[in-house]
């Protein structure tokens, strides 16, 4: 199976969705504190991608299997939802794990990441679970390079998690991007023996939205009512982290960590 | 945000050769399933009538995989 890359054009492009991406993930994580709904941190985020000429992407996505489309401009998905919850009147409390997923296009092209974290005093488990995650990333980043076969990044990604006594979600997987946002390849988190069919070779200049979605229990999730939210089934906190990747020679680069600044505090 | 590897169930209508089955999904479309690893691996059967999971292929929305057998 082939996948193209990228133009360094339309990398260039993606870099700026990415930019818009990267900087509302800060403003948001600066925001999110106790009291604060969900709604709200949905509307600011709206703001910030409309004011920097961006479009929300997530906004009136399609069900995958034919239910009501994404009402919400970001996902917001709080404590034992792992990803795609749904904006509303929920409020944030001390000791939350928060996790927001954020995704922008730009003069026709995509940016996707997202960041879990703890609202003030989280217990030492869901810091390790949050620094895991974040490492799985981490590793990904760096093992993924031109020439080498996504199964032994995915490899890599397990065997940290599982190492670290959590499981890797595997109901949902990461995703090539560009002028769409949901694009050829998958780029699952684990080796499946099924999953090694689509294996794929990483090229240079291709561009990947890796994801890790890791459990602090047991892996299995299930989707809510409101057709969207994924919760784990046993209801115990979980963390999704994702980056825009180029891959490179060497490692990959990632689109969506802003290199602005906060100003005032 | 994250993928959904998709999912759907549907109802056996006939058995193939090489474990490969026509499956009538339940949003109405027809699809030819073969039968994961894992399902041989422990013997379980499927026989026609049986209601499964089958993953679609991302390639072709005409093939898919049975993952469970649901009832």
């Amino acid at each position: 199976m082939s996948v193209r890359p990228k133009s360094l054009e339309a990398i260039e492009k993606m870099r700026v969705a990415g930019q818009i991406v990267g900087e509302v993930l800060v403003r948001l994580q600066e925001m999110a504190r106790p009291g604060v709904t969900t709604a709200e941190l949905d509307a600011e985020a709206l703001r910030i991608i409309t004011e920097r000429g961006g479009k929300a992407l997530f906004y009136g996505q399609p069900h995958p299997r034919g239910g009501r489309r994404y009402p919400g401009h970001i996902c917001v998905s709080v404590n034992e939802e792992l990803v795609h919850g749904i904006p509303g009147p929920r409020c944030i409390a001390e000791g939350d794990v928060v996790s927001l997923d954020v995704g922008v296009q730009k003069d026709g092209w995509c940016a996707d990441a997202a960041r879990t974290f703890g609202v003030g005093e989280v217990p030492e488990r869901v810091r390790k679970l949050l620094r895991t995650t974040e490492e799985a990333l981490e590793v990904a980043g760096r093992e993924a390079r031109a020439g080498v076969l996504w199964s032994a990044v995915a490899g890599r990604i397990e065997a940290l998690v599982s190492g670290a006594g959590f499981s890797i979600v595997t109901e949902y997987v990461g995703h090539g991007i560009g002028s769409e946002m949901w694009e050829e390849p998958r780029v699952p988190n684990y080796v499946g023996r099924d999953l090694m069919r689509d294996d794929f070779l990483l090229v240079e200049n291709m561009t990947i939205a890796v994801e890790p979605m890791v459990n602090m229990g047991r892996r299995n999730v299930r989707e809510k009512e409101d057709g969207w939210t994924v919760v784990t089934e046993d209801g115990k906190p979980c963390a999704h982290v994702e980056d825009t990747l180029v891959v490179r020679r060497d490692g990959c680069e990632p689109l969506t960590r802003w290199t602005g600044q906060l100003k005032g505090g | 945000m994250a993928k959904d590897i998709i999912r759907l169930e549907g109802k056996v209508t006939e058995a193939l050769p090489n474990a490969v089955f026509r499956v009538e999904l339940e949003n109405g479309h027809r699809v030819m399933a073969h039968v994961s690893g894992r399902m041989r691996m422990h013997f379980i059967r499927i026989l026609p009538g049986d209601q499964v999971t089958v993953e679609l292929s991302p390639y072709d929305l005409g093939k898919g995989r049975i993952v469970y057998r649901t009832g």
